[in-house]
């Protein structure tokens, strides 16, 4: 498979490290990390080696790094922990209306159970206002669920001030952040964020797909999702899978400065605007302040899908829409409240710290071929 | 706002002309945790050490969570450096404290003159800056008994200092000014309380443990080495000895009276241990006894260990409860590794009747059969070592 892949929010090639340490533990290290004998042994010391990678990269201890299977496990099980261990307290649930619908769907199933849950709308740039989030908390609020990182527009949300404003309301909520675009992307450190739970995926940083991790605070308990034998220290039961923890562990390790990694992806995504700028392409969706790994675009005029698929025809590949839509409209642009043309033909463009300058003005070029034989043959 | 740490020295500063020696091997081990978040200066002023920063990005936080592992402070705080005239310091103080009264209710301050020149006296310090932040925070109240909080102001020389609390520090005497000891360390609760406790006393740690595969696993070994990691958090790299025990055991088995064998196995672990501790530049024995807890630690059965020792040995639970003993190994995070379920050498071979008041000459009679220097040097000899580290 060659070409120019440019959709790295959807996943991530993996990476020779984590291949390797799949390899590794499936030839070597295939023990049951439960096994008292030295197989065990061998194998739980690999699961343990790389929840120490996890933790320090978000400034969380290693006894609160529970392994699952991915990112939407890890809001399934955050957010129906979380509510029904509040629920007592409270029946009121906040997040917005651009989550992803690990999120969404978990938070529908509960207000079916009789919570009430309160969407706060993105304004016309797509951020979320700290004044929105005010007006939604109240002291009946047990659980506010807000992305780090929105994962078709790249906008930045406020999640460190969610801690301060649920206690000015008096309320006693947990706070949850689905960090799965912004996880090794943005620096993190879950006492600076001021959440208690936070979610994480693999396969959007060179990891194999099939694993996450779910950040729980040792202050919070929730009951866990699946049971079983107790793995996990009971928070999530069944074998773990030592060959993808091992693959998680070593992409984490193989992740570069940060801050030094984000300047370049700062620098890639100017270029990249200015590019397509330059040739017409301008009607930009993503803030300025946005996550820079994600550019959202629209070209007016043309179907979203039909100009994936010319671009796919150039060997430069993107994504409509977000992956799990399948090509219906974005309902995060929606939600923003743009309009129609903008909507039905939005790309979004999410590099990779892999992603050079050429891969930005081979976009252009094939967006311009594109768009020149869509013309041509009249859309 | 440039923001510095505050140390308060604690029992060190009993230590008249030797203090600065103290002071500076605790110094050092400031300098070593604090090093790799960034350049800062250090200098000390009566009993308070200060830490200032020399870059904008100096993880504060991170740098006050790991001064809660360093002996020899009593406690400490982050301060906030203003210049030294009221207006600065009444209009500042709202700002850098914010965060701290906000999550209060009932406050006092206290101001301190180091500098007599100072155009206002403490009281009146005292008095404007209570108004001023009554003023900014209307939520507050002023409890001069039993405040939430005590804000401090300090008027230096070069600068006003403006804290908030101060943060308990580990306390004890600074690492590496007592000498080196050796820790006997099981998977059990007590040893690494124990060993916890005599670093804090400035001792640097090695440490012995013996195993005895495969009746013991490789997991109990683990286990040890979790355990000596979370005191190695304090004390700093600890060099691990893992003796092969299970020759000895079997052999005791075979050669000696039943009720003896808990007895005869410590009186051999205490002379292998002192050999290693003597060969390794120790001064003492440590270990996790405490009266009366188990039947191999009695008056007599500790007297009948002891006498063939050839080096102190220090007991710092000695007179503890195990109560007590379980709060410190929370408190250091040993608790629930300890807990965990692996077989030591300790709980395998037990008697069924183990003897309670052994008298030296019944030990020695007890012993005869053992060719015991023979199976003390092959033990030695098999010793694998390792570093344990924080």
């Amino acid at each position: 498979m060659n070409g120019i892949y440019l959709d790295n929010s959807s996943t991530t090639k993996p990476c020779k490290e984590a291949i390797d340490a799949v390899n590794f533990a499936l030839n070597e290290c295939w023990g049951n990390p439960s096994s008292l004998h030295e197989f065990g042994f061998n194998a739980e010391q690999l699961v343990k080696s790389a929840r120490q990678s996890v933790a320090e990269k978000i400034g969380a201890s290693i006894d609160e790094i529970y392994f699952n299977s991915c990112g939407t496990e890890g809001d399934n099980t955050a957010i129906i922990g979380a509510a029904l261990a509040l629920k007592k307290r409270g029946n009121r649930i906040v997040t917005t209306s651009v989550e992803h619908p690990a999120v969404l769907e978990t938070v529908k199933r509960l207000a079916e159970d009789g919570f009430d849950v309160v969407y706060i709308k993105p304004d016309k740039d797509g951020h979320i206002s700290e004044k929105s989030v005010r007006d939604a908390v109240n002291e009946k609020t047990v659980l506010i669920s807000m992305m780090l990182v929105n994962n078709e527009t790249g906008a930045i949300f406020p999640v460190s001030s969610l801690k301060k404003i649920a206690k000015e309301k008096g309320s006693p909520a947990l706070i949850h952040t689905d960090a799965v675009q912004a996880f090794g992307k943005l620096p993190i450190n879950v006492k600076k964020l001021g959440v208690d739970m936070l979610t994480l995926s693999g396969h959007k940083i060179h990891a194999p797909k099939g694993i996450g991790a779910l950040y729980i605070s040792k202050d919070v308990h929730i009951k866990p999702f699946i049971t079983g034998g107790g793995q996990e220290k009971g928070m999530r039961s069944g074998t773990e899978s030592v060959p993808l923890i091992a693959g998680l562990g070593a992409a984490v390790n193989a992740l570069p400065d940060i801050n030094a990694q984000l300047k370049k992806a700062q620098e890639l995504n100017d270029y990249t605007r200015k590019v397509l700028a330059e040739n017409g392409f301008d009607s930009f969706n993503s803030p300025a302040d946005a996550l820079p790994y994600v550019l959202n675009v629209s070209v007016i005029g043309y179907r979203s899908e039909t100009l994936l698929h010319f671009l796919e025809n150039e060997g430069v590949y993107v994504s409509s829409g977000s992956a799990c839509a399948k090509g219906k409209g974005s309902y995060v642009l929606n939600e923003m409240g743009l309009e129609r043309a903008r909507i039905d033909s939005a790309l979004r463009i999410s590099f990779s710290r892999f992603s050079e300058k050429s891969d930005a003005d081979k976009l252009c070029e094939a967006l311009l071929s594109a768009t020149k034989k869509l013309r041509k043959a009249n859309r | 706002m440039k923001k510095i740490i505050l140390l308060k020295e604690g029992e060190l500063t009993l230590k008249g002309l030797n203090r600065s020696v103290f002071e500076d091997k605790m110094i050092n081990t400031v300098k070593r945790k604090l090093k790799p978040l960034g350049d800062i200066k250090i200098w000390k002023a009566q009993s308070t050490v200060y830490i200032e920063p020399e870059s904008e990005d100096f993880d504060m936080d991170e740098a006050l969570s790991r001064l809660k592992y360093v002996f020899g402070i009593a406690a400490y705080s982050m301060a906030f450096c203003v210049p030294k005239n009221m207006e600065e310091i009444l209009r500042e103080a709202p700002v850098c404290l914010k965060e701290t009264m906000e999550n209060i209710r009932t406050f006092k301050v206290e101001a301190k003159r180091a500098d007599k020149n100072f155009p206002f006296k403490s009281p009146e310090i005292s008095a404007e800056l209570g108004g001023v932040l009554l003023e900014n925070f209307p939520h507050l109240k002023v409890d001069v008994h039993n405040p939430d909080e005590v804000i401090t102001v300090e008027i230096r020389d070069n600068a006003a200092y403006i804290r908030g609390g101060q943060i308990k520090g580990a306390g004890g005497l600074p690492t590496g000014t007592a000498g080196k000891a050796t820790v006997l360390i099981s998977g059990g609760i007590d040893s690494p309380v124990a060993a916890y406790l005599m670093a804090k006393r400035g001792l640097n740690l090695n440490a012995v443990h013996f195993a005895s595969p495969p009746y013991t696993s490789i997991r109990a070994e683990q286990k040890v080495k979790d355990l000596l990691s979370c005191v190695a958090k304090y004390s700093g790299t600890i060099k691990l000895a893992v003796v092969p025990f299970t020759e000895i055991q079997e052999e005791i088995g075979k050669c000696c009276p039943e009720d003896y064998f808990t007895l005869i196995m410590r009186r051999i672990m205490m002379r292998i241990a002192c050999k290693v501790s003597e060969a390794e530049g120790c001064g003492a024995l440590i270990t996790g006894e405490s009266l009366g807890q188990v039947a191999s630690q009695t008056l007599q059965a500790i007297g009948v260990t002891d006498s063939v020792c050839s080096l102190p040995v220090l007991r710092p639970l000695i007179g503890n409860d195990k109560e007590d003993i379980v709060k410190i190994s929370k408190q250091i995070g040993a608790f629930d590794i300890s807990i965990l379920p692996y077989e030591d050498c300790c709980t395998v071979f037990t008697p069924k009747h183990p003897h309670t008041r052994p008298k030296p000459g019944q030990c020695e009679k007890a012993e005869e059969k053992l060719d015991i220097e023979p199976l003390i040097q092959r033990a030695i000899g098999g010793i694998s070592y390792y570093y344990i580290n924080g």
